[in-house]
């Protein structure tokens, strides 16, 4: 079973580029990524696409679909009308390389960023101790394979290049949590969350969440916890007094 | 000539999955400037694929699991065809290196008693298999990410630069590996290792890195198959760099079909359904609904396998006074007998075979522990995989065979020139066991990296050699650095190896010719690549014959051609059909390689089966095929005797089960030399 769809992919460089139009053969079972390398194959040879394991594991293939964020190897074909048009453009928020490819270095300037696993100084490998029911938090976080769709429809940075210096973007606020929850970490994130990382330009409308493929909580789970421990370290005026008397141990 | 970017570096790792990222931390550890060069984005690397588990004798599920067993299980799973030094090194030190993980922050799923939990794989005797949910791969590549973020970060508090130690260059190609010769500069009488030339993908800019060691991670060659689990990385650029440098390759004829890769739909043909879901619990039907592995078990295993169903599920519990379900034997095993119950007409509606997990554990436990695949098939399917049974068949994975290297330092033949990883050979001879993988790739990762940093130490640090011997492009690479601190070695820097301009320009020629040749009217890379697929698929596939293979050899030297002549339209900014170009001669050069040694081996073992040779043959254990290149596609082929197994190893086994494999002989000179022993063994 098979039939032919109109495609209208977004072709050109960092100074300008169209949609333009391709009629693709569709077959049953495809996804959007399988067209896309169709197309390839067929008519036009230098369509530029990242793209690595098929799987939704790897987070490459992301792009926007009729303008939603999303995994081209996860979007079936079967969820569009046979009438439908399908447009494909690349991530609004990050620079055009070619075609689909983005110029995606912002995000790994931010990971770059982001204090590293403290680990307890005084416990040996192989004799680290948790449990299950504590990893499993930070673990919620793990499964993220970092596609950039978060980072993409936030619209703390979707629409303002002038946040981007001073806004980690939900990836990373996400990663100062996991490390902040690991049973293990030693080092003191939550003020810094807010002051160094930006925590405070996210006002929790949940954008992250929904484009999320993993279906990672990230707002519930991650950023509003997060805003909490901040709160309650900042604001609490007893805890303010407290951190002016004694110096924090290993603060 | 067009711009090259130039760099100088200690070690250069190409390749940024597990193998290669574990070698260049070692080396940056060992005080090296090392480069890691990225096909994809830093992070996307196929280990994330990984799904089941790290294998490592830690005894956290079961305290009777030590190194002895698990160099036992890998020995086996290779049917003893494997590098027994390397099976010895893997065993041993495979626990240090998943705690070391943990130090680098990675949180494996826990034992009540709060130590990393262990699951049961195929062939594994004792749970071992470190795991987090079926994610495994995704952790081991995020915390080595995090790990060199964090090295980075050390670099940068201490010299202001983060990558001033070590850089990972993303979306970057090697296409050639730069070579000093004897008597161009050099008192050096052997070719050695100087430098590697490449792309960057985005841009199509050539780029030149300078560096006396070389450490190749680049995984696997799937991509030479329709049916595959792999990543379009896989194309076997460290296979072919490493032919066309001069080193070697050995086991290129042992390729390991999955037994359990998606069927339907097409799109995601050969997608991977991890081992894990049988480890679980799941089982194998067919079409009858029978489950037909209790009939495929070899005699080689029937000691170790359950014969009725009964017994094979209280093994789930009780694993101290049962057997494990055949679902369970090596994966090749289970490959063929899937192959064979297809065959035979008892198939699922798209070709495959049964695996049912929904019948035999609850949803919330198959929710619990095998969520990405439970993701997998319902998006990918429409399947419910708690609900009904998944398709499945079997898909290319993996290759044991790779570049010939020293088990201890991961060096080649070629000086300078180190593999770890899937692109090295020997370790899991003709068979790898699940969970082997990860393991390996810490393991002789971190030993690749640690004898990239103690060659170029060798060359550092042997003095009496004015460096005014030595001119030209890689004067000094190392001070500059500020890394190498091995002080009296300094006067020994004219020792480093120097690339030759000449070189450089052929390798960049070579790397045009795609562009160049379109005014011949050449072929578009991607038709010549299908055919390329379908050729290795269908003719030394699963299930090879002579007559087939001598069929494939032909239409390869056909490919071989009509690959040189590939043209690609539009420009070097991120094309894709020009990296497919460049890809492709790898992908032939490696597929050659499988060709003949497939071939050759007059003999079924492991990843090798033949129609018509179906039985393992002891006089073929102990003789390694060893491919070197001669020009641009032609391969040579020779045999190699299998260094004998040192004597204390040999005696882990019982005499009765080495029978199956050795021939008499071989066990009647073990005999004298352990009676001899003392007098001085054999290596």
């Amino acid at each position: 079973m098979s039939h032919w769809q109109r495609f209208r992919v977004w072709r050109g460089d960092s100074n300008k580029g169209d949609l333009v139009d391709y009629p693709a053969e569709v077959n049953e079972g495809e996804v959007v990524l399988d067209i896309i390398h169709r197309l390839q194959q067929t008519q036009a040879q230098d369509l530029a696409v990242r793209w690595n394991c098929k799987a939704g594991k790897c987070g490459s293939c992301s792009a926007e679909i009729n303008g939603k964020p999303r995994l081209m190897c996860m979007t079936r074909m079967s969820t569009y009308r046979a009438d439908e048009v399908i447009t494909v453009t690349p991530l609004r928020t990050f620079p055009v390389i070619r075609d689909l490819v983005t110029d995606v270095s912002f995000n790994y300037t931010k990971a770059r960023e982001i204090p590293s696993f403290a680990p307890p100084p005084d416990v040996e490998p192989g004799d680290y101790r948790m449990q299950q029911i504590d990893v499993e938090r930070s673990q919620e976080f793990r499964k993220c394979i970092e596609c950039f769709l978060c980072q993409n429809t936030c619209h703390v940075v979707r629409d303002h290049e002038e946040n981007k210096t001073n806004f980690a973007g939900p990836r990373y606020l996400m990663r100062i949590a996991e490390l902040d929850m690991h049973p293990l970490d030693v080092a003191d994130r939550q003020v810094e969350a807010q002051d160094e990382h930006g925590l405070g330009y996210c006002n929790i409308t949940k954008c992250c969440t929904e484009v999320c493929p993993e279906h990672i909580k990230i707002t519930d789970n991650a950023l509003i916890p997060m805003k909490e421990r901040v709160v309650s370290r900042k604001y609490d005026p007893l805890v303010w007094l407290g951190s002016k008397i004694f110096k924090r141990a290993g603060g | 000539m067009t711009d090259v970017e130039c760099h100088e570096y200690d070690v250069v790792v190409i390749g940024a999955g597990g193998a290669g990222l574990r070698a260049a931390i070692e080396a940056r550890l060992q005080g090296k400037k090392t480069a890691i060069i990225s096909k994809s984005l830093f992070g996307k690397a196929h280990t994330v694929m990984a799904e089941g588990g790290c294998a490592a004798a830690m005894g956290n599920v079961n305290s009777h699991d030590n190194w002895q067993v698990h160099y036992r299980d890998t020995m086996r799973g290779g049917k003893f065809l494997n590098n027994w030094r390397m099976a010895e090194l893997h065993a041993k030190e495979a626990p240090d290196r998943v705690w070391e993980l943990e130090t680098y922050g990675a949180l494996f799923d826990r034992t009540p008693d709060g130590r990393i939990s262990q699951r049961n794989f195929g062939g594994h005797t004792y749970p071992r298999l470190a795991h987090v949910g079926d994610r495994t791969g995704l952790e081991l590549i995020r915390t080595l990410q995090q790990k060199i973020v964090s090295l980075q970060q050390e670099d940068f508090r201490e010299t202001g630069d983060y990558e001033s130690r070590i850089r990972v260059f993303h979306e970057c190609t090697i296409t050639e590996l730069l070579l000093e010769h004897p008597g161009t500069n050099t008192p050096q009488d052997t070719t050695r290792i100087a430098g590697a030339f490449g792309y960057f993908r985005d841009n199509g800019r050539f780029i030149r890195l300078d560096a006396p060691a070389i450490v190749l991670a680049t995984g696997g060659i799937g991509k030479s198959y329709q049916v595959t689990s792999n990543s379009w990385e896989y194309t076997g650029d460290g296979h072919a760099l490493a032919l066309r440098a001069g080193a070697t390759l050995i086991n290129m004829e042992f390729l390991q079909f999955h037994p359990t890769g998606m069927v339907w739909p097409p799109s995601v043909k050969g997608i991977l359904v991890t081992e894990s879901v049988r480890g679980d619990g799941g089982v194998l039907r067919n079409s009858e609904g029978k489950r037909f592995m209790f009939d495929y078990i070899p005699d080689v295993f029937k000691e170790q396998y359950a014969t009725s169903e009964d017994e094979g599920d209280r093994w789930y519990t009780d694993q101290e006074n049962n057997r494990r379900p055949p679902e369970l034997l090596p994966r090749d095993e289970v490959a063929r007998a899937i192959n064979a119950e297809v065959k035979a007409g008892r198939g699922s509606p798209h070709g495959g075979v049964f695996l049912d997990i929904a019948s035999r554990r609850s949803p919330e436990e198959i929710q619990r522990k095998l969520p990405s695949m439970y993701h997998q098939f319902k998006e990918l399917a429409d399947v419910d995989i708690t609900k009904e049974p998944m398709e499945v068949g079997p898909t290319c994975h993996y290759v044991m065979g790779g570049v010939e290297v020293d088990p201890d330092t991961g060096m080649s033949k070629l000086p300078g020139l180190f593999a770890a990883g899937e692109c090295s050979g020997g370790m899991h001879g003709s068979n790898r066991l699940g969970g082997n993988s990860l393991s390996d790739l810490l393991v002789f990762g971190r030993r690749a990296g640690m004898g990239a940093a103690e060659y170029v130490d060798t060359l550092d640090t042997v003095g009496g050699l004015s460096s005014g011997a030595v001119s030209g492009a890689s004067k000094n690479g190392v001070n500059k650095s500020g890394v190498n601190k091995s002080g009296p070695g300094k006067s020994g820097v004219g020792l480093r190896p120097v690339v030759s301009d000449a070189d450089v320009q052929a390798a960049q020629a070579r790397a045009l010719l795609p562009f160049s040749s379109a005014t011949d009217g050449g072929e578009n890379p991607f038709v010549v690549h299908l055919e390329l697929q379908k050729t290795m698929n269908d003719l030394v596939g699963i299930i090879r014959k002579a007559d087939e293979i001598e069929q494939a050899l032909k239409v390869l030297e056909d490919i071989a051609a009509r690959t040189r002549n590939v043209t690609v339209e539009g420009h070097r900014e991120f094309n894709p059909g020009w990296h497919l170009a460049l890809d492709l001669r790898n992908m032939l050069l490696v597929s050659l390689c499988v060709a003949r040694a497939a071939l050759e081996r007059q003999e079924s073992r492991g990843g090798h089966t033949r129609a018509d040779y179906p039985v393992m043959d002891s006089d073929w254990r102990h003789v390694l095929l060893v491919l070197s290149a001669q020009g641009e596609d032609n391969i040579d082929l020779v045999h190699l005797e299998q260094v004998p197994m040192r004597s204390e190893l040999f005696d882990l086994f019982e005499l009765d089960e080495l029978k199956k494999y050795y021939t008499g002989e071989e066990l009647g000179e073990h005999r004298t030399e352990v009676s001899g022993r003392g007098a001085g063994e054999k290596a």
